[in-house]
């Protein structure tokens, strides 16, 4: 586990909103379970940071809550994407592109000649 | 990243968050709850026994307590939550030692209290003395001749002076002047100015209706018009919108009014007050305002050209009158414009006496913060257990370090609080002690900028002196305060405490010293002869319009015969008799100008010889009581048609008649025209300008003149007269109603007004000092309670931690007595020191003290600055308050019970 990266400070939102979009509404383990899912398992995931994210992005305003039931008939508070939140995945997911393309420019050496 | 909008709404969501803990604690268990469930359920299912399932469950998640703990900081406030509790814990501990929670709390209070009041009133006074437009620009324009620094200006030199200068955008005059109301019901004494056309503008008044005089208005022989003040209008005129273009009769002329000069309109300069009506200098009717060389009470103010220095303006002016005295030597000669800034001119007299006041206010918020300093130190010391096992539990340094400062900053601003409630009060009470002395002080209140000064303050006695304590319990090693059992006393902290007590007694030496200094002041002026005996003169004025029984030399003196008469006829009267001229004490003067018979007449009026002119009856001498020296006193047998005579003072006798008899020389006098007279008595000299300054003014030869030896003109003009009139009664203080019915009775067009006796011309020229002294009174009182309290603190905190060591000596055989003598001598020693340097320190202050001055002469008179009656007796008063403060907690050391204090370690 150790040899897996930890997930950067300020990723994890964009995740839970990516996530939240491709999956509609869903609770914490949910996000959590689809998060290390999508990295493929390369990604170690505290659960435990998921939900002080979740709190701070409902605080602003970009999900809100709901208690429901799972599918395996648990009860369990859902998260649903809101339209602040899909504009905010909007505009951070540009920025994160733009970003890791810069990035990408000064790493390849076949731009550096 | 975060738009503002969005980092606010998250942050007044985890506020409400503070409040609401107990249902979102119930939300986030149940959340991890079924987390927790949903991931061993999958963990189950992919063939975990149930305990490694939960096991794996709970390590992915990183703990649930962790994780608790971690969205519980990001529901609420953190550091909001921590104030809260260290409000809460402070609120607590405070509740808990009531007794030192309200010294603390009345000691911060009484300090900011009195400071902002003090601070209140100077912020007025000194800071914004005038509210008017620039008045940095405005100045005072006197003319300097040779008896007189700030002398009055004539007529001819202000035209010549407002033609010729070039510093000012304008200058104009004023002279106050009384004028009889007529046809419009009783006819009635109201004040006026006579001005010239620019006054209002170069102040920056606007009329409320109507319009100002416009340039010319204010010529001699111009039409007659009228400004009225907004308190006439209403009083007199209902505040009728159309008065415009009415008439009033003022000494029975009909002035046109053209218009209303705002009621905030006030300028405490010299006689100028807002008044009734305001009159174009040019109506008056005198010869003598046609005459350069007259002196008739009128003074200048002007508007500095913006970029023009007060010096340029002086070299300016000095130029001015300089030609001008090429011009006219007779009139002009030695005489100059003298510019004072307005500011100066108003706040000038009361500036050191505020500043000295300001100090001792200084002082004495520096001694409560030192009190509060030393109740919190030791406060901080008898807690070094508490904090120490704090320390020990885990407590970080940080987290004590911010709980005092808490506690202290809450003290701080409850003294703060309270402190500006007094203050409230405080300047009201400060002011009602002299309302007249202060300019503005009808606009002095608690400013929102005073409010600031005030809670500033209180924060920063908070700040600073609960982070010296907090700053050393943090520095301690726990493990030392509790091997010592909370027992501490470090030596260093102990000697902190004992300076800021000798600190304490010094400063509050220093302040009833001066206080001191201050009543023997006054006590010294109330002892001060004044050469007659005010105790039951009355003085007011009387207005007669003209009439036909007045127009002859006669007819005249018949009318003031039977005035005379009628006001003796009011039971309690004894003496009476009319004054013409100058009045002792009341402000009032007026000049002699003569030459001796030895001497040519000299060129022009200021190389003549000047004295204080007095024009009285006979019974004058009987009515204020002036001792006879020498000859006699004018009878009713000096008549206009008799030899005139003159009766000197002693003063005049000694400047001009040195080593020989006066009685039978001859003077020349100026007034009457060039008349020779004698000389027939001498009498004692009279304070002409006050108890406290007579001494300082230049002119003080004084000579008298009878009324029944001048002509009518020089009492009556074509619009009547108007001269005070003096008496002594047995009831000064209530019987001008039944004067003013006599005189009515008499003539009900003529009006008796201003009463006031001796006795409130002697308070008010007191008034600036008595103040000065019940304000360093009070604030010296305040020191010695805050120092003995300081010191009484020190003392009990000190019996306090030496009870187990005084049980033991007792309980080894030591006596009552000596534990009681210990610690006297423990806080007599510190009191001593205390008094020590304190003389020392209030011998530097009280001679630098009477150098300050108040009007003309010292703050401090008639009595040394190291007066040895006021520091011996200041020295005694402290000491004994400083043994009181030491015996209360001594007898509770004494009468300690060795058996108990020794159980109860």
């Amino acid at each position: 586990m150790s040899d897996k990266p930890d997930v950067w400070q300020g990723t994890l939102a964009l995740m839970v909103l990516k996530t939240l979009e491709t999956m509609g509404p869903q609770h914490g383990y949910g996000i959590a379970r689809r998060i290390e899912q999508t990295s493929g398992n390369l990604l170690s995931l505290n659960y435990g940071t998921l939900y002080p994210a979740l709190l701070k992005l409902e605080q602003e305003g970009a999900i809100v809550s709901e208690w429901g039931t799972s599918d395996n008939n648990r009860r369990a508070k859902f998260y649903r994407l809101t339209r602040v939140g899909r504009k905010q995945l909007e505009r951070e997911a540009r920025n994160w592109e733009q970003a890791t393309a810069i990035l990408a420019r000064f790493l390849s050496p076949a731009e550096e000649a | 990243m975060h738009s503002l909008p969005r980092a606010l709404r998250a942050f007044s969501i985890r506020l409400r968050g503070l409040f609401r803990n107990r249902s979102a604690a119930a939300d986030i268990a149940a959340e991890l709850e079924s987390h927790l469930q949903m991931h061993i359920d999958d963990n189950l299912r992919a063939g975990m026994t149930p305990e490694e399932a939960r096991r794996q469950a709970l390590i992915q998640l990183g703990g649930l307590d962790q994780t608790q703990q971690s969205v519980r900081e990001r529901s609420t406030l953190p550091w909001a939550e921590t104030l809260a509790q260290d409000l809460r814990f402070a609120l607590r501990q405070l509740r808990k030692s009531p007794g030192f929670t309200a010294v603390v709390i009345v000691t911060l209070a009484l300090g900011i209290g009195v400071n902002t009041a003090l601070f209140s009133i100077v912020n007025t006074v000194l800071l914004h003395p005038i509210a008017l437009p620039h008045p940095g620009e405005l100045v005072c324009v006197d003319a300097s001749k040779p008896n007189f620094e700030h002398g009055s200006v004539s007529y001819p030199n202000f035209r010549d002076w407002q033609r010729d200068n070039r510093s000012f955008t304008a200058l104009a005059i004023f002279r106050h002047n009384g004028f009889l109301l007529t046809g419009a019901g009783q006819t009635e004494r109201i004040h006026g100015d006579l001005i010239s056309s620019d006054l209002f503008s170069i102040l920056g008044v606007k009329p409320v209706i109507g319009r100002l005089f416009a340039p010319g208005e204010d010529e001699i022989g111009h039409a007659s018009l009228v400004l009225i003040g907004q308190g006439f209008w209403t009083r007199k005129l209902g505040s009728d919108p159309n008065v415009i273009g009415r008439a009033i009769d003022l000494d029975g002329r009909a002035f046109t009014i053209i218009g209303v000069i705002p009621s905030s309109f006030d300028l405490n300069v010299g006689s100028f007050r807002a008044q009734d009506v305001y009159v174009p200098i040019g109506q008056w009717d005198t010869g003598a305002l046609k005459l350069r060389g007259a002196g008739l009470g009128i003074h200048g103010i002007a508007r500095l050209k913006p970029g023009i220095t007060l010096a340029q303006a002086r070299d300016d002016m000095n130029a001015v009158s300089d030609r001008l005295a090429a011009v006219y030597p007779e009139e002009d000669h030695g005489l100059r414009a003298s510019l004072t800034p307005l500011r100066q001119a108003i706040v000038g007299s009361v500036q050191p006496i505020l500043l000295v006041l300001l100090a001792a206010v200084g002082f004495v918020l520096l001694i409560a913060c030192v009190n509060v300093a030393n109740l919190l130190l030791a406060r901080a010391n008898a807690r070094a257990q508490e904090f120490g096992v704090r320390l020990a539990l885990g407590a970080s340094r940080r987290r004590i370090i911010r709980q005092l400062l808490t506690e202290s900053t809450l003290l701080a601003l409850a003294g703060g609080i309270f402190g500006l409630a007094l203050a409230a009060w405080g300047t009201g009470a400060a002011l009602k002690l002299v309302p007249a002395a202060l300019p503005r002080a009808e606009q002095i209140h608690v400013n929102p900028l005073v409010l600031c000064f005030t809670f500033l303050l209180s924060f920063a006695v908070g700040i600073f002196f609960g982070l010296i304590p907090a700053w050393r319990v943090a520095a301690q090693q726990p493990q030392n305060t509790l091997r010592e059992g909370g027992r501490t006393v470090h030596g260093s902290r102990h000697r902190a405490q004992d300076w800021l007590v000798v600190f304490e007694m010094a400063a509050a030496l220093v302040l009833l010293a001066g206080a001191g200094l201050m009543i023997r002041s006054l006590m010294a002026l109330s002892r001060t002869d004044p050469g007659f005996q005010p105790k039951g003169i009355l003085t007011f004025s009387l207005a007669v319009p003209y009439s036909q029984a007045i127009s002859t030399d006669d007819g005249a003196r018949a009318y003031l015969r039977e005035v005379d008469r009628q006001i003796k006829s009011v039971p309690g009267v004894r003496a009476v008799s009319l004054s013409g001229a100058a009045i002792p004490l009341t402000g009032n003067d007026d000049e002699q100008l003569f030459w001796l018979s030895s001497e040519p007449k000299p060129a022009n009026a200021n190389d003549m010889h000047w004295s204080l002119l007095y024009i009285v009856e006979p019974d004058y001498l009987q009515t204020i009581r002036i001792p006879l020296l020498r000859g006699r006193w004018f009878t009713g047998a000096d008549r206009q048609d008799t030899p005139h005579v003159v009766v000197i003072d002693e003063d005049l006798a000694r400047q001009f008649f040195p080593n020989t008899d006066p009685i039978g020389k001859v003077i020349n006098l100026t007034n009457p025209d060039n008349v020779r007279a004698t000389v027939v008595g001498v009498v004692g000299h009279v304070m002409q300008w006050g108890l406290d300054n007579d001494a300082g003014f230049p002119l003080r030869a004084e000579s008298y003149t009878s009324f029944l030896q001048l002509s009518k003109n020089s009492l009556v003009s074509t619009t009547g007269f108007v001269t005070d009139i003096v008496i002594r009664a047995d009831n000064p203080d209530t019987v001008f109603p039944d004067i003013q019915s006599a005189l009515h009775r008499m003539n009900a067009q003529q009006v008796a007004y201003g009463p006031e006796t001796m006795d409130q011309f002697i308070a008010e020229s007191l008034a600036a000092r008595r103040f000065s002294m019940i304000l360093l009174g009070a604030f010296a009182a305040l020191a010695l309670l805050l120092a003995s309290v300081g010191l009484y603190g020190v003392i009990s905190y000190l019996v306090g931690q030496r009870t187990q060591e005084m049980a033991i000596r007792m309980a080894l055989g030591a006596d009552r007595s000596n534990v009681l003598r210990w610690v006297l001598k423990r806080g007599v020693t510190l009191a001593g020191i205390g008094v020590a340097s304190g003389t020392v320190a209030a011998l530097l202050v009280t001679r630098f003290m009477a150098s300050i001055s108040l009007a003309k002469s010292s703050i401090i008179y008639g009595v040394q600055p190291w007066d040895p009656v006021t520091m011996i007796g200041v020295i005694v008063v402290l000491m004994g308050v400083a043994l009181l403060a030491c015996y209360v907690p001594a007898r509770r050391a004494a009468s300690v019970d060795p058996m108990r204090a020794l159980r109860s370690e």
